[in-house]
């Protein structure tokens, strides 16, 4: 039976028109190769093609022990290595039963690195979604506040991007002396030029006219497709798993989970997306602001305290499955762990990476719009291709 | 929704050969289902108004090893109302290693849309075959590739497109 592909191609019409779009395209965010049907300028049909940056995660994973992985998923969402190699060490310690064994200020430290490179995530796809429509300038403010994030973090890890920072049972060093005090300076810094990217952006009579009402993705849709994320919140459910599961200390942190309200435009559309993501950021502020709150008076650093204290020498979990999911700024993280019980190795591993579910729903809501609002949708999808493609 | 409620509506709706095993050993519980049931099954999960299982989160396929032959695909459900997770399997032993002989699952692609992009994954690195789904094509790696990397007896090739690779 020939394949929903092949009828496609099969059924196009002379009036229709194959266009390819990608894996060069820069509004394509990376490697991805869109096949379009189109008929003059409205879009018939989106045939996604990926894969050009596939690098055998999950094969990598099955011939290295635990801690040589953590590298690994550093360069899946490589827009948030943290977050990434959170969601791993979260589930191999669950495997291993020393998840609550792991001292209060680790899980702070972590919850700290995390929420700060959910900022810098989100600053990036808010900047290049203002370039894909057209703004130059956010773009330019993002990628300057973003600088300073990378900053700090290299300061802590010894990397810019793949930190490779959280381990398994702890941390690779204990932040550095006066690491606090920097990021309290940067959040007084950041607050006011997140009011100004505001005006710039988010009320900006153009880019709504852009963005408002373009891409509407149904919550049932959504759900069916399995977004998560900013998308699925997008769409106006609140539904985040640092709130669901409660993992990590996020049960002890004060936030609210931003939804899409529909203010401008209809909830779901790509407005809505994008204004989830500003909200985000202001909450992973007040999430940072308690984490350095308590890291620098109930939980300060002691001469003595070491994080590696708690490092499992060998890491042969007992002979089970196991799926851990974790909220990435981009949604649903999830690794699904097969242990035999008696290597450092795992049998099998598989990485449910938001951004795949989230490109799968591109065709979907992409029927019947024009070609540029199609640059809008990939935009407030915010895919990172290393980690579609894995 | 328990895991042992979810169990008896099971064996209500569809009677008690439905579940061929159950796996209670590790932190999270499994079922272990039969495979020509399973689209009922999870149709049921889902339509069913105190389970409720409306989120996908995951479809793995797994090769379990070359001495048994043993292939299987683990489901990830999550309901969103009740905030409830539960972990199905199903598992076939596959004898035959010509690649057109693949092992044969059901697709639940029309349970959950978002399995179809899971089982092409499947299909493409595992080599299995989901009947059912409208566009069963490799995915991730390229059309031409021969051979199911994240197989057990999966072998490197040394040549790509008459290529030498030295590793």
């Amino acid at each position: 039976m020939p394949t929903r592909y092949e009828q496609l191609l099969a059924n196009t019409q002379p009036e229709e028109m194959i266009l390819n779009m990608g894996p060069q395209h820069p509004s394509t965010h990376g490697v991805l190769r869109l096949e379009l049907i189109t008929d003059g300028e409205i879009i018939k049909e989106v045939i996604p093609h990926m894969g050009y940056l596939h690098r055998c995660f999950e094969k990598h994973a099955e011939s290295l022990t635990y801690q040589q992985t953590i590298p690994f998923t550093d360069r899946l969402d490589y827009m948030a290595s943290m977050n990434n190699s959170h969601a791993w060490v979260m589930g191999v310690e669950r495997m291993m039963g020393i998840a609550d064994q792991i001292p209060r200020r680790i899980e702070y430290t972590r919850v700290l690195v995390c929420e700060l490179n959910r900022i810098a995530s989100h600053l990036i796809a808010i900047g290049t979604y203002g370039i894909d429509i057209g703004a130059f300038t956010p773009f330019l403010w993002c990628f300057r506040d973003r600088e300073h994030i990378m900053g700090m973090l290299e300061w802590a890890s010894g990397a810019r991007m793949l930190y490779n920072y959280i381990w398994v049972g702890g941390l690779f060093y204990d932040l550095p002396v006066g690491f606090e005090e920097r990021c309290a300076e940067f959040i007084n810094y950041f607050k006011p030029k997140l009011s100004e990217l505001n005006q710039l952006l988010t009320d900006n009579q153009i880019f709504i006219s852009r963005t408002a009402n373009v891409g509407v993705l149904p919550l049932d849709v959504a759900i069916s497709y399995g977004c998560s994320g900013p998308m699925l919140r997008g769409s106006g459910l609140k539904w985040d798993l640092r709130r669901i599961d409660e993992y990590s200390v996020y049960s002890e942190l004060e936030f609210e989970v931003p939804v899409g309200k529909g203010e401008i435009g209809q909830t779901g559309d790509c407005w809505n997306r994008y204004k989830v993501r500003v909200d985000e950021i202001v909450e992973s502020i007040h999430i940072i602001e308690q984490c350095l709150e308590r890291l620098t008076k109930e939980l300060k650093r002691t001469p003595d305290f070491d994080p590696r204290a708690k490092l499992p020498r060998k890491i042969t979990p007992k002979a089970q499955d196991f799926y851990v999911r974790s909220e990435n700024p981009k949604g649903e993280l999830g690794f699904y762990f097969i242990s035999d019980g008696k290597s450092e190795i795992p049998i099998r591993v598989k990485a449910r990476g938001p951004s795949f579910n989230n490109l799968s729903v591109i065709s979907e809501i992409s029927r019947g719009v024009m070609i540029a609002d199609l640059v809008a949708i990939i935009g407030s999808i915010d895919i990172v291709l290393g980690e579609v493609d894995r | 929704m328990t895991f042992e409620a979810v169990k008896e509506i099971l064996i209500h709706k569809f009677g008690s050969e439905v579940i061929v095993a159950e796996e209670t050993s590790g932190l999270q519980s499994a079922l272990v289902i039969q495979p020509d049931s399973i689209v009922d099954v999870c149709l049921e999960l889902r339509n069913n108004d105190k389970t409720y299982f409306d989120f996908l989160s995951c479809l793995s396929g797994v090769d379990y090893g070359n001495e048994e032959n043993k292939f299987g695909v683990v489901y990830h459900l999550a309901s969103i109302p009740y905030k409830t997770q539960l972990v199905l399997k199903v598992v076939k032993i596959h004898i035959g290693s010509a690649a057109a002989n693949m092992p044969f699952f059901k697709s639940v692609s029309t349970v959950w849309r978002t399995a179809e992009w899971h089982e092409r994954e499947a299909f493409d690195l595992l080599g299995l075959y989901f009947e059912g789904n409208p566009d069963l094509r490799r995915i991730l790696l390229p059309d031409d590739w021969e051979g199911y990397p994240l197989r057990k007896n999966y072998q490197t090739p040394a040549f790509y497109k008459g290529i030498k690779v030295d590793y």
